[in-house]
């Protein structure tokens, strides 16, 4: 399934070189499309020549629509696909400079490489410029590193904050962008023959129209897979760390672990509320398994730093398996089972004193530890170094 | 040098190229799991190219120490590597295409003196709000667009707002 971490599966050195047959398509496909020139580029901002939305919108468009029905068909996880972090404000004032920076000197960063790589001596100059521009930068960001951090969400996308299916979305960004391509073709039309007729004269262009229409009408058709459809789909990668039981945590690891201060400990406990009223963790939170499925609870999770850990408490050990396969599959990296449950966390704790007190059993110190043996218990808890956010910008 | 001496061919149709763009884009989140980009890299480049002249600057600059301080070395990353395909990537076209030629891009009404400076100047100016964006048109607009990203596309529209609205003022540099 979908994505693979190239790194992962080729090491370094064959991971770089995807990289860079990657980047080859993309500058190849850059100065194909022209590119390379300036002129055309800024074209844009005078309404002559509408390449660049073009261009621009329809790789958006056709990129979306594979992703997201590759995720529909269960052939792509999606919440393993690194998404731009939502800076909302420095973003659309980045955003404002940069189209500032794009109509004086001609080009955006990505184009001025191709233009540069063709000998184009305005495109090699605009590149030096964008490394003094990112120096000015870094030199200067100290000052107002508030706003620049401010009105931040780790993975917002337009369907949450729309308040629609991945589906509908998709469907609608596809029609706006057919809609931006009729009016990018009239436009253009008017401007060369000051005439304007609203008939659509090539019939590849409106095939092409129909076939994105009806890929997208496809993936909002088909859905989106919820979790537990997503379990199916994806057990191949994660029933093996629940079979050789790398993901149960002992009791004295998970006390280790609440004692740590350089990682943020989530505890979720399953039981009914009777249960959970007359004891449990000191750090838990009680979510039912039904809660699992929703994407509101499931995102926070998925979204916590590098160094947040999720433990699951339950007594009986298929519910813990259940929530634990609901979570793995909406992106929950540092996800583990309290091993035994509560009856295996009383068996280790109960009855133990330290300094002639007994031990608080919903918050034993890391204390309590020195009384057991070393090898008591196995470390399993591995923090996975997320790559999923961030991405090749930073 | 046959090739060199070739008319320059013409370029793609935009939707053809745009459709090649996003299946590249497509390929580049299947294998990686993120999209594409360019600013990070020249950020990457522009912080070696610093420590080279001062190191002890770049420790000291919390931003530039974040990808080159102490013992990092600010080109050990992807993004390099992607940098590096696209720069050949569009050499080999443009050789193949007949367009490999030193030449200057510009409006009829500006030297080329003054596009050089001009190029300067909006690439700077493009540097620094990419840097404040957090990416640029490539990494921000085409694959956090793919992908729904809601800060991504309203940065995307913002890139265009900011551009049409001071074109009128510039026109003098790209119109007849």
């Amino acid at each position: 399934m979908l994505p693979l971490d190239i790194n992962a599966e080729l090491g370094r050195a064959g991971g770089n070189a995807v990289f860079f047959l990657i980047g080859a398509a993309f500058g190849a496909t850059l100065e194909l499309a022209g590119f390379g020139d300036s002129r055309r580029l800024a074209a844009q901002f005078y309404l002559k020549d509408m390449t660049v939305l073009k261009t621009m919108f329809t790789g958006i468009v056709v990129a979306c629509l594979l992703l997201f029905l590759s995720s529909a068909l269960g052939l792509l996880d999606f919440s393993q696909i690194s998404v731009n972090q939502t800076f909302l404000w420095p973003g659309i004032v980045g955003g404002l400079i940069m189209g500032g920076g794009f109509i004086v000197g001609g080009y955006c960063p990505g184009t001025s490489v191709v233009s540069a790589a063709s000998l184009k001596l305005d495109g090699l100059l605009f590149l030096l410029g964008t490394g003094l521009g990112a120096g000015l930068f870094g030199e200067t960001v100290s000052s107002f590193s508030e706003f620049w951090n401010s009105s931040f969400t780790d993975r917002l996308l337009v369907s949450d904050w729309l308040g629609w299916s991945i589906g509908a979305t998709v469907f609608a960004v596809t029609l706006m962008a057919l809609g931006m391509f009729y009016g990018a073709e009239k436009t253009e039309e008017f401007f060369r023959s000051g005439k304007l007729s609203w008939q659509l004269k090539k019939p590849v262009y409106l095939a092409g129209a129909g076939a994105l229409f009806a890929v997208a009408a496809a993936v909002w058709i088909i859905g989106q897979p919820d979790p537990l459809r997503r379990w199916e789909l994806m057990q191949g990668r994660y029933a093996a760390l629940l079979a050789s039981r790398d993901v149960f945590i002992d009791p004295l690891e998970y006390v280790q672990t609440a004692n740590n201060t350089g990682i943020k400990l989530l505890t979720l406990d399953l039981r009914a509320e009777a249960e959970f009223t007359a004891f449990h963790l000191a750090a838990s939170e009680r979510r039912s398994l039904d809660e699992m499925l929703d994407s509101r609870v499931a995102a926070p999770l998925a979204q916590l730093p590098a160094q947040g850990v999720v433990v699951l408490v339950a007594d009986d050990e298929a519910s813990a398996v259940a929530a634990w396969q609901r979570l793995k599959v909406q992106g929950v990296s540092n996800l583990y089972i309290l091993d035994g449950g509560l009856r295996h966390w009383h068996a280790r704790f109960a009855g133990r004193t330290l300094h002639g007190k007994p031990v608080d059993l919903s918050r034993p110190p890391a204390a309590v530890l020195e009384q057991f043996p070393k090898d008591a218990f196995t470390p399993k808890i591995k923090l996975a170094t997320k790559k999923r956010s961030g991405g090749l910008c930073s | 040098m046959s090739a060199m001496n070739r008319p320059p061919k013409p370029v793609l149709n935009p939707y053809l190229a745009g459709a090649i763009l996003g299946v590249v884009l497509f390929a580049s989140f299947a294998l990686t799991q993120g999209g594409l980009g360019a600013s990070g890299a020249i950020s990457r480049i522009q912080v070696s190219a610093t420590a080279l002249l001062s190191q002890s600057h770049v420790d000291r600059v919390g931003y530039f120490a974040a990808v080159g301080g102490g013992d990092r070395h600010a080109l050990d990353h992807s993004s390099v590597y992607l940098f590096l395909g696209t720069f050949l990537g569009g050499m080999l076209s443009a050789r193949l295409n007949g367009r490999m030629k030193i030449e200057v891009f510009k409006g009829p009404r500006i030297s080329s003196w003054q596009r050089l400076g001009f190029a300067l100047l909006g690439g700077a100016i493009m540097g620094y709000g990419a840097r404040f964006a957090r990416g640029c048109t490539s990494g921000q607009a085409l694959s956090g667009g793919a992908v729904l990203s809601l800060g991504s596309w309203a940065f995307m529209f913002c890139v265009f707002i900011g551009g049409y609205a001071l074109a009128y003022f510039v026109r003098r540099l790209w119109t007849d």
